[in-house]
């Protein structure tokens, strides 16, 4: 069980019932639960998808795409069933937002897709959770049940006449799965290689069906909005980034942990009153401001908004909300090998450039920072990166080549400074003991 | 071959979830590794048949899972991360640790049979860093005076 943490400029809206005990569906009542998907049966589909437009509420899994209009993307007559597909693979470094909405309001995330569900004409939804967070499927498939047991799932829901099924689904480790095309392959037993787009899966998706595939953090969301009304909910955020989202703070912080804060929060503040500022009175070196695949910030470049906007606008990426923080004692060349060991070991292999490019950028990287590096190595990693960018089936590749093109830019400095076998300057001085390969 | 009824309740209320069987794949493997603590050709064999694909097709799916493997483990997998947020935390060290303290390396399982060690990618504790699991169970904002004491219980566990 993660632990909680408070700050007094937290918005609470998604994590309001957080510590509540609302993953017993009588107390998820006691506090407003399955309100907003009676509200929103009354409500019929097209005004469910403006309220949910107007609200300005955009992708929390990193893409920042308007939700009402994704949903607005599924034809309204279709051959095949229609499904909702909930987002509950989180798995971007730095992000551990999902797990507390599972944790501690599964009913928020049901509720959410039913919703969805009413809103595109869909009978069928799946809640897909990655295979480590197995707590989290338990807690999902009892929060299932007793929604069942109530009547609120199955046939002739609330009484409407409308029939919606709701399942649950887990996944057995695997980042790419995090991407919506390769997500869909998963649910249907295969392995996660991503689809080509077009046709986009709001028109061809699970089993052919058109299929609306959101975050878990967007889906939760979605009750709050139709409950307390689109105005409302853009109010909190800033103009076209609605609402509040649960930013993850991680590295060398003296407060780590997940806040909810309203869109738009300047991230300067996020990290010296909110995170509680650097560990040990270091100083800060560089933020990762949305998950490991988006371009770093230098200290300077850290008094922005926290929103879609601003932060694309700073050259980076709100992203998943994942902000790892980096005091001065970290290496740079070492945390982008770091990164890049990682979309290495992700990466499918489906597409050439993604499949070599992390290899050989995890190669270079790890001959670099052991000091045998050459010059031309420098350009060599970002032109490598940069080969990478669109020119894959699905993002991955793009997430791997992103922040290391950022890793050369902003500190070139650094390294040059491991250049000519000279030791990395960070390491630890001293000779390690050695340890088992 | 037989798993529990557990296991048997769940699956056939699984394949009711879906238009096609094979979608139910992913999540039983995981389950039927956790039975019978791997994938056997017993198991690839078995579950093909149930849903009605070759041991090929179970195969190829298998190898892409990260979780899911056909060698056998120790009764405990001590997973280590060391992906960024924890690595800026001393996820690295505590996996060094780890291999000194138990005497494997990645993907190591001890003489015993208790322990296996893996090295694994963020599993979402970044705030609570470094974290490690064992087996489900999550640790969290470790120390390797907390991680000895953390093995020390399993070992207690698997033992007795």
């Amino acid at each position: 069980m993660a632990s909680l943490v408070s700050h007094p400029d937290e918005v609470r809206v998604i994590s309001k019932r957080f510590g509540q005990g609302a993953t017993e569906i009588d107390r998820y009542l006691q506090l407003d639960g399955y309100q907003a998907v009676q509200k929103a049966l009354g409500m019929g589909a097209d005004a469910i998808i403006a309220e949910v437009k107007n609200s300005g509420l955009r992708g929390r899994g990193g893409a920042g795409f308007s939700t009402g209009m994704k949903w607005s993307f599924v034809p309204k007559q279709s051959a095949k069933p229609k499904y909702v597909l909930c987002n509950g693979d989180e798995s971007e470094p730095g992000t551990c937002k999902d797990r507390l909405i599972f944790e501690h309001d599964p009913h928020s995330v049901i509720e959410g897709v039913m919703i969805a569900a009413i809103a595109v004409g869909s009978h069928t939804g799946y809640i897909y959770i990655r295979g480590e967070y197995r707590y989290l499927s338990v807690i999902m498939q009892k929060a299932i049940k007793d929604a069942y047991a109530k009547g609120f799932l199955g046939k002739n829901i609330f009484g409407s006449g409308y029939d919606l099924d709701i399942y649950w689904h887990g996944g057995a480790g695997a980042y790419e799965v995090g991407e919506e095309s390769a997500l869909m392959e998963s649910l249907e037993g295969k392995r996660g290689i991503p689809r080509i787009r077009p046709p986009f899966p709001a028109v061809v998706g699970l089993w052919g069906g058109p299929t609306v595939i959101n975050n878990a953090e967007t889906l939760a969301a979605v009750p709050h909005i139709i409950l307390g009304g689109a105005d409302w909910y853009a109010k909190l955020g800033t103009p076209k980034n609605g609402g509040t989202r649960l930013f993850c703070l991680s590295g060398n912080l003296n407060k780590p942990g997940v806040y909810e804060l309203p869109m738009g929060y300047n991230l300067k503040k996020m990290i010296y009153e909110v995170g509680g500022g650097i560990s040990s009175g270091r100083s800060l070196k560089a933020v990762v401001p949305g998950g490991s695949s988006t371009p770093v910030l230098l200290p300077e470049e850290i008094d922005v908004a926290m929103d879609f906007d601003s932060v694309a606008k700073a050259g980076s990426m709100l992203g998943s909300g994942g902000v790892v923080v980096l005091d001065d004692t970290a290496c740079i060349v070492k945390f982008a090998l770091r990164t890049m060991k990682f979309y290495r070991h992700e990466s499918c292999g489906w597409c050439i450039p993604c499949r070599e490019g992390t290899d050989w950028l995890e190669k270079t990287l790890t001959r670099f920072h052991a000091g045998a590096g050459v010059k031309k190595d420098i350009d060599n990693i970002y032109y490598l990166s940069e080969n990478m960018l669109g020119k894959t089936f699905c993002p991955l590749g793009d997430a791997a080549a992103m922040p290391t093109m950022a890793f050369v830019k902003k500190f070139r400095k650094e390294f040059e400074d491991h250049l000519d076998g000279k030791p990395c300057p960070f390491e630890k001085q001293g000779a390690a003991e050695p340890v088992l390969a | 071959m037989r798993f529990s009824d557990e296991f048997e309740t769940r699956f056939a209320e699984m394949l009711t979830h879906y238009p096609t069987r094979r979608s139910a794949l992913v999540p039983t493997l995981l389950y039927a590794q956790d039975e019978v603590g791997r994938l056997s050709d017993e198991v690839i064999a078995e579950l093909a048949q149930r849903l009605d694909l070759t041991e090929l097709e179970v195969r190829n799916v298998i190898s892409y899972y990260s979780m899911l493997t056909t060698k056998p483990r120790g009764k405990y997998t001590v997973q280590v991360c060391t992906n960024i947020a924890c690595m800026l935390r001393g996820g690295e060290e505590l996996l060094d640790h780890c291999k000194k303290k138990l005497g494997v390396g990645h993907k190591g399982t001890t003489a015993d049979g208790l322990f296996s060690l893996e090295e694994v990618e963020c599993i979402g504790a970044c705030s609570w860093a470094p974290a490690v699991q064992v087996n489900y169970d999550f640790h969290e904002n470790l120390t390797n005076a907390k991680l000895d004491e953390i093995l020390d219980e399993y070992r207690k566990k698997g033992t007795q």
